[in-house]
């Protein structure tokens, strides 16, 4: 796979951009919470206490916080699988997500989705979806909504660089495009298609940005380890969304940490392409700019603390939750709570 | 169809339609003409031939506050969308703890009769039926159509709403003003002592045909329609072969997991003792539906193998 330097990124983060004190620690904090619940997720995973599958953000948190504080209250959210990143970024309290990967009573979705569906539409976060592309024109029909109520909301779907070798990618942009839909779409390259290097499976290079002339839109390619660049570039799509002038295609070049999925050691990526990239990382390079632009690293600290005591809150009271009751199995297929489809 | 989109859009401002060709075309089947210059172009809308697209769409305007109707042209497509269908409108509700509502409906053109070869004739009724978290409707008449769609409409919860494309032509009596039906409720149509025959959309008509031609042979039918397979009405199913002894079904689907195989598990569980001999399911073979004429009204249930079918059962 190409190295940073090929995609025109520098050897670490630029942050070239600004924004105001409280704004620069939110982005901080946010990343943080998103880290540090993931490792936590990956330890009880070892303990045998999270089952199932689950796939980490660990390195790309900076575009799911970018757009967490750039996003109006109620925007909505539309994420794959690999969503945890996507659902804290909308404020959603970190008990109830680790509560869902326990499969306890107080999980987000009572324990009938895990990880890969976190939702919660009070949140506007109106979905993690495990079936490649599909979600793309869900966040469609949301920003149609929006468009037809006039209600200036705008809907924002991540994904990976594999979804945009699917059917619904292309049917999705086409669909959004000609109609100008409030939506954005935000490609997260991590170079890696599960297993798979992402160029070796895909005509052009840059899978998104180089897609993007088909549908009449400019291409838009940003470091997404940088936490300020994708603030800058969410807060440009969402305005264009917002004014009426139709969807944004955005490309954040970026780099997973871990395997695909937790099955995945991910050894089948080279040393020195981990390292370039663990160099990069989005949090560690955004803590040292901030310190060095002058930010007292007494509230860094309590950041960290602060979000350290919220997390080892959440677990506990996770932990402590009782399994969902089985009658929830028979519940909530239909809007009248049951699941019968007979008299 | 016109008329019980039209109603539904007059209802209810909430309520869009989209789909291909269904604006200023009015509709392959011409089944949607005037809806786009009695309610302009931001609600019924046309789209690209983009399946997934559409239903996407129908999805992610239902959970934020619309009330989508998405035609899918022939219901044969609904396999290049059915991802949106099986993984995503039927089971988010249930994923999410009940967080999510998607009150929409899936229109589309199904069954054969129109001679139009295997890609575009199927009965898939029974596909939608084995997806926990829709409802499944399948009218016969032309009154139905329009009350059975407005119940859909009006529905909590998807619905996908299966039009026989060979009734299109078809004729019948609707009563003026608002007509909203009932899911979930059969009809029984023709009330005999002998048998009880169980019929769905283009196949009641012709269940109808054979009970009168029966009746000339001395076999007293009773024809149900079950008009609803999720929900299914089982309580008029059930009722009815209580008193006649006997259960015959009438499925365009092809043969393996058609619905009657449900209804005949049902009463078989649950009416055993009432039954007096074998119940027997008439379908489509289990092949893709042929186009030449001679085939294809050979392989879908004609009144004449109805009749046949019961003749011979009956002794």
């Amino acid at each position: 796979m190409p190295t940073p330097t090929d995609l025109g990124l520098p050897e670490t983060p630029a942050f070239a951009s600004r924004v105001d004190d409280e704004l620069a620690l939110r982005l901080y904090r946010s990343m943080l919470r998103m880290r540090r619940l993931e490792k936590r997720a990956y330890d009880l995973f070892l303990q045998n206490l999270v089952k199932g599958t689950s796939h980490l953000a660990l390195g790309q948190e900076a575009i799911a916080a970018a757009f967490g504080e750039a996003m109006r209250a109620d925007d909505w959210t539309f994420a794959t699988y690999r969503g945890h990143a996507h659902t804290l970024a909308r404020s959603v309290p970190m008990e109830p997500v680790m509560a869902e990967l326990l499969g306890r009573s107080t999980g987000l979705l009572s324990g009938k989705g895990g990880s890969m569906h976190l939702t919660s539409v009070e949140h506007h976060m109106m979905g993690s979806y495990a079936i490649v592309g599909a979600h793309l024109t869900v966040a469609n029909g949301a920003a149609w909504s929006a468009q037809l109520r006039g209600t200036d909301q705008v809907a924002v779907c991540f994904f990976g660089d594999g979804t945009t070798n699917i059917g619904a990618f292309h049917e999705a942009l086409n669909l959004a495009a000609t109609w100008r839909l409030p939506v954005v779409f935000v490609c997260e390259n991590n170079f890696w298609m599960e297993y798979t290097p992402i160029d070796t499976v895909t005509a052009v290079p840059r899978p998104a940005a180089d897609r993007s002339a088909a549908y009449g839109l400019e291409p838009v390619f940003v470091d997404g380890n940088d936490v300020l660049a994708m603030y800058d570039a969410a807060s440009a799509a969402l305005a264009r969304a917002r004014s009426g002038d139709g969807p944004t295609l955005v490309e954040a070049a970026t780099y997973r940490h871990g395997g695909h999925s937790r099955a995945d050691p991910g050894k089948y990526r080279a040393e020195d392409e981990i390292r370039a990239w663990l160099a990069r990382d989005p949090i560690d390079t955004y803590r040292g700019h901030l310190v060095a632009t002058g930010v007292d690293e007494a509230r860094l600290k309590e950041i960290d603390d602060d979000v350290a005591r919220e997390l080892d809150e959440a677990t506990e009271a996770a932990k402590a939750a009782p399994p969902p009751d089985v009658d929830l199995v028979e519940r909530d297929v239909w809007a009248d709570g049951g699941a019968s489809w007979r008299n | 169809m016109a008329r019980g989109i039209a109603q539904e859009l007059e209802h209810d401002d909430r309520v869009v339609f989209l789909g291909e060709d269904v604006a200023s075309a009015g509709g392959v089947f011409k089944s949607t003409v005037g809806l786009l210059d009695r309610f302009g172009p931001r609600r019924v809308r046309d789209t690209p031939i983009s399946e997934q697209a559409i239903l996407g769409a129908a999805m992610g305007a239902a959970m934020t506050g619309l009330r989508p109707i998405a035609e899918i042209m022939f219901s044969d497509f609904l396999a290049v969308c059915w991802d949106i269908v099986a993984n995503e409108i039927a089971k988010t509700r249930y994923m999410t703890g009940g967080q999510v509502s998607l009150p929409l409906v899936i229109r589309t053109a199904n069954g054969g009769g129109l001679r139009f070869g295997a890609q575009h004739s199927q009965a898939v009724e029974n596909w939608a039926m084995a997806v926990p978290g829709l409802k499944v409707v399948a009218p016969a008449t032309p009154r139905d159509v329009v009350g059975l769609f407005a119940a859909a409409v009006r529905d909590p919860d998807p619905v996908i709403f299966f039009e026989a494309k060979g009734l299109y032509p078809g004729k019948g009596e609707v009563p003026d003003g608002e007509i909203v039906d009932e899911l979930g409720t059969a009809r029984v149509l023709r009330n005999g002592r002998d048998c009880t025959i169980v019929a769905l959309a283009a196949m009641v008509p012709r269940a109808l045909e054979a009970a009168e031609t029966l009746a000339g042979l001395g076999i007293d039918a009773t024809v149900v329609d079950v008009r609803s397979l999720v929900p299914l009405d089982t309580r008029t199913i059930l009722e009815s072969v209580a008193a006649t002894g006997r259960l015959f079904t009438v499925e365009e689907n092809p043969r393996l997991v058609g619905w009657g195989a449900e209804v005949v598990s049902i009463v078989a569980e649950e009416a055993w003792s009432e039954l007096s001999g074998p119940a027997v399911r008439i379908t489509t073979p289990h092949v893709p539906l042929p186009s030449a004429d001679a085939l294809e009204d050979h392989a879908r249930p004609s009144a004449a193998r109805i009749v046949e079918t019961v003749r011979k059962t009956l002794g």
